[in-house]
């Protein structure tokens, strides 16, 4: 049926004429089957949701009941709020491995659509390569239908392929490719087996929507459906109430970002009367420069990013997300749903440029968030919430670069990020597997992710070992991996920009924007300390010292099966060799540098040159100076790391002591989520129960409306029975008089 | 003569609607009312004169359906004395609200 949609492509062909530009270079090449590239995922959703519902019919294993239904005792010591590979199907006492029937099936179409979606985007990349001898400055817009057309407002169902969502969509089919390949071997004896690739199909096709879509209302059709499936999927183990509530805090917090997002869009479409990414593109410039319009738009479409992206104050959803199954954390951290907040700013780079002041608060807001994470993420004991409040603080790196106009190197650090906390999450993934199955093993309850069990793994598991160092020392940004192109990247865009550019001659708060950004710098060097020393830390702990797992459980730790090391072992590679799409110009011994600076030019080129228009040149002596500060830093947290942290010195989980100070302080976090309690959940509570509940439904529905009119009606009734007396006399006395009165009122006219 | 005619039978409804509003007697009063009905009677065969039979043929009518109210509220009045012993109006009220 789909294809016969295609011919609504005359239209858009029409369209393009009508602008009397030349036929697309991309017409005619594979890039015609682009709605392949999200399709598959939906059809793997589809029928993956059918199989798992399949045995919902014939009571199979995936009945949560049933798997309860033997009287098993639920006062074990297994922590709630963790996860584990296999669900509570697998605690009997037999310990059986309770797999679900359509296992086989679902392993094949679950990473089977992914992995077809990949090579069709890939084959659509190699045409956008060649075609138009890879020269490729409209982006090609596929228009498959009308959507919405209400008035003035027309929306098509059109997929917008440029170079950013080309890189995006590489990015989100590939990496998730990879998540999908070790979910088989993470999740495969869970009994919501289908279920879980289900959510994991649509997940990706929502994230393609959103990468894909031609205007703002279809990459929101995208948004929400990223925050749906995060809702599903960190819930995914929902008879633990600690997991459901988990999911239910990732939505929530996610609806309050869109709120804000929608009002950007309703301003943007009050002022511009069009939605589309080349309607906006080409409208923006009627918007006066540093208008309080555009300001307004950019601001609230960052509180959208805020929200989707988990930057302060909206961050407090994503350290929660953990709850769910670890190759889930891997997807939303680094493939997909998170990176959307920082995508959105870069596809609206034009808005942005021209409103410095959002500028200034996109820059401080995600330097001050990736101070912050790093800091709690220093004393966290779970591997993955390291690794979480690593996420987002990473993600503050990003906003910084987009913030700053340096939309390349905000889009490059999403790039490199993606592959290496992929790394770091599936390798995570990999030892709690092996601490799980050990545990497993031998019946005992204690928390499989927490580093006080941990210790001297590498010696059971060394390709994990192994990879997740390289993953380390990227994210530290130790060159040449990845990590350290695409932050020093960004450092560097923030201290040249502070010396010159629209941002710095700007003003928040009477403060100049030169201020602000050196300010960001500077933070973001704190950042950088911290990542590379927490990060050490969480190596130190897992991998060397001595084993505190227990004595049993030793003998049961090995790495993991093929299906779970062989994509760890491509994301290794890419790790090392992320940082080659864009060379720096001090480093062009390694290749033609900025590749992808050129690659990104025709969508994101102008706005950048329009906020460094003027500045001055940074000298390269200058550049190396802060080069070499950089690798100083992260050579600097880990050497700290490496000699303050004595993992000979920790105790397994149950035997540790409770911190003190402000030790306590971070390892609480701040406290934020009893702040956000008592300043905003407990009010609303209190307040839905005393006015909303006591006040408005009981009193003013329930007593007012239902009993008062019911009141009214029975008076009116009373007063109306006293004319009726019975008596007979007087009814005709009433009628005599009130002919009179008709034939009085007749005979006066 | 028709002046005469209408002044009469003006004077017999008024007694008629006197008596119904003043009398407690529930035969007095449906007595009252066939006084009623007969004046307005009077009044059509007065206009008949002038205006064709049409107003002769309306007193039939009117006399058929006054036979017919007699009989059906007389029996009435029967079944409530019988069931009351008066045939007192102002003891009678059962239709109050």
């Amino acid at each position: 049926m789909l294809p016969l949609l295609l011919v609504t492509h005359a239209a858009a062909v029409a369209a393009q004429a009508a602008t009397a530009a030349p036929p697309h270079p991309l017409n005619g090449t594979v890039a015609q089957w682009l709605w392949l590239v999200p399709l598959l995922p939906l059809l793997g959703f589809v029928i993956n949701g059918a199989l798992s519902l399949s045995s919902v019919f014939h009571k199979g294993p995936a009945d949560p009941g049933a798997a309860h239904g033997d009287g098993h005792d639920h006062a074990h010591g297994h922590d709630s709020a963790h996860d584990s590979p296999h669900d509570h199907g697998d605690h009997h006492d037999t310990h059986a491995v309770v797999r679900h029937r359509h296992a086989g099936l679902t392993s094949i179409i679950g990473p089977g659509v992914l992995v077809l979606s990949f090579l069709l985007t890939a084959a659509i990349f190699i045409a956008m390569r060649t075609a138009g001898g890879g020269e490729m400055h409209a982006p090609f817009i596929q228009r498959y239908f009308s959507w919405m057309p209400v008035g003035d407002l027309q929306i098509d169902a059109t997929f917008q392929l440029d170079q950013l969502s080309m890189m995006m969509t590489l990015v989100v089919t590939g990496v998730g490719m990879l998540i999908h390949l070790f979910s088989v071997g993470y999740m495969r004896d869970d009994p919501g087996y289908p279920r879980y690739f289900a959510y994991l199909n649509l997940f990706v096709f929502f994230m393609l929507l959103l990468v894909l879509g031609g205007n703002y209302p279809l990459l929101f059709i995208g948004w929400e459906g990223v925050g749906l499936c995060s809702y599903l999927l960190i819930g995914f183990w929902f008879s633990e109430k600690a997991n459901a509530d988990a999911g239910k805090k990732a939505f929530i917090v996610n609806r309050i970002g869109d709120f804000g997002f929608l009002i950007a869009m309703f301003l943007l479409f009050a002022n511009l009367g069009t939605l589309d990414f080349t309607g906006v593109r080409e409208g923006a410039s009627s918007l006066p420069f540093g208008g309080a319009v555009v300001t307004a738009i950019c601001l609230f479409m960052f509180l959208g990013c805020a929200g989707k992206s988990a930057q302060i104050p909206l961050y407090i959803w994503l350290p929660d997300a953990m709850a769910g199954p670890t190759p889930v954390s891997a997807l939303i951290h680094a493939a997909t749903m998170v990176t959307a907040g920082v995508y959105l700013i870069a596809r609206s780079n034009v808005l942005f440029s021209m409103a410095p002041v959002a500028q200034i608060v996109v820059v401080v807001i995600g330097a001050l968030t990736a101070v912050f994470a790093a800091s709690i993420g220093l004393k966290q004991w779970d591997i993955k919430k390291v690794l979480a409040y690593s996420t987002v603080s990473q993600l503050g790196y990003m906003f910084v670069g987009v913030g700053s106009g340096a939309y390349v190197a905000g889009v490059f650090h999403l790039v490199t990020h993606a592959f290496f906390k992929a790394l770091l999450f599936l390798g995570s993934g990999s030892v709690i597997y092996a601490m799980h199955a050990a545990y497993h093993h031998t019946g005992n309850h204690d928390d499989a992710q927490d580093m006080r069990n941990m210790g001297g793994l590498r010696q059971y598991m060394p390709v994990t070992f192994g990879l997740m160092w390289i993953a380390t020392l990227a994210i530290a940004g130790i060159p040449p991996l990845a990590g350290f192109f695409s932050k020093d990247e960004i450092l560097g865009a923030v201290f040249a920009r502070a010396q010159g550019s629209t941002i710095a001659s700007a003003h928040l708060f009477g403060i100049a924007g030169s201020t602000w950004l050196y300010f960001a710098y500077v933070l973001g060097l704190v950042a950088a300390l911290m990542t590379a020393t927490y990060m050490t830390r969480m190596m130190i702990y897992t991998f060397h010292g001595p084993n505190r797992t227990g004595e049993k459980e030793r003998s049961h730790l090995t790495e993991a099966p093929w299906i779970m090391t062989g994509p760890l072992v491509v994301l290794g590679l890419l790790t090392v060799a992320g940082g080659w799409f864009n060379i720096p110009e001090f480093a062009k011994f390694l290749g033609p540098v900025g590749g992808l600076d050129h690659w990104l030019e025709p969508v994101v080129g102008e706005s950048t040159a329009r906020v460094v228009a003027g500045a001055p040149e940074m000298s390269s002596s200058l550049e190396y100076g802060l080069v070499e500060l950089a690798i100083l830093i992260a050579v600097a947290g880990i050497t700290i790391a490496w000699t303050r942290l004595k993992p000979q010195a920790l105790v397994p989980k149950r035997e540790s002591p409770a911190e003190e100070g402000f030790e306590k302080v971070l390892v609480e976090k701040y406290y934020v989520d009893e702040i956000y309690d008592a300043a905003i959940v407990q009010p609303i509570v209190s307040a839905s129960r005393g006015v909303l509940w006591k006040g408005v439904d009981t009193g003013l529905i329930d007593g007012l409306g239902v009993a008062g009119s019911a009141y009214a009606a029975r008076f009116i009734g009373w007063v109306g029975s006293q004319f009726q007396s019975g008596q007979l006399g007087t009814y005709a006395w009433v009628l005599v008089v009130g002919v009179l009165a008709v034939l009085g009122a007749f005979s006066i006219r | 003569m028709l002046a005469e005619a209408l002044f009469f039978s003006a004077v017999l409804f008024t007694i008629g609607v006197f008596g119904v509003l003043i009398r407690r007697n529930a035969i007095i009063v449906f007595m009252c009312v066939e006084l009623m009905l007969n004046a307005v009677n009077l009044t059509f065969i007065a206009f008949a004169q002038s205006y064709g039979a049409a107003g002769q043929v309306f007193v039939f009518f009117v006399m058929t359906v006054a036979a017919a109210e007699a009989a059906v509220g007389l029996a009435i009045i029967i079944a409530l004395f019988r069931h009351r012993q008066t045939v007192n109006l102002q003891n009678i009220n059962l239709l109050k609200g």
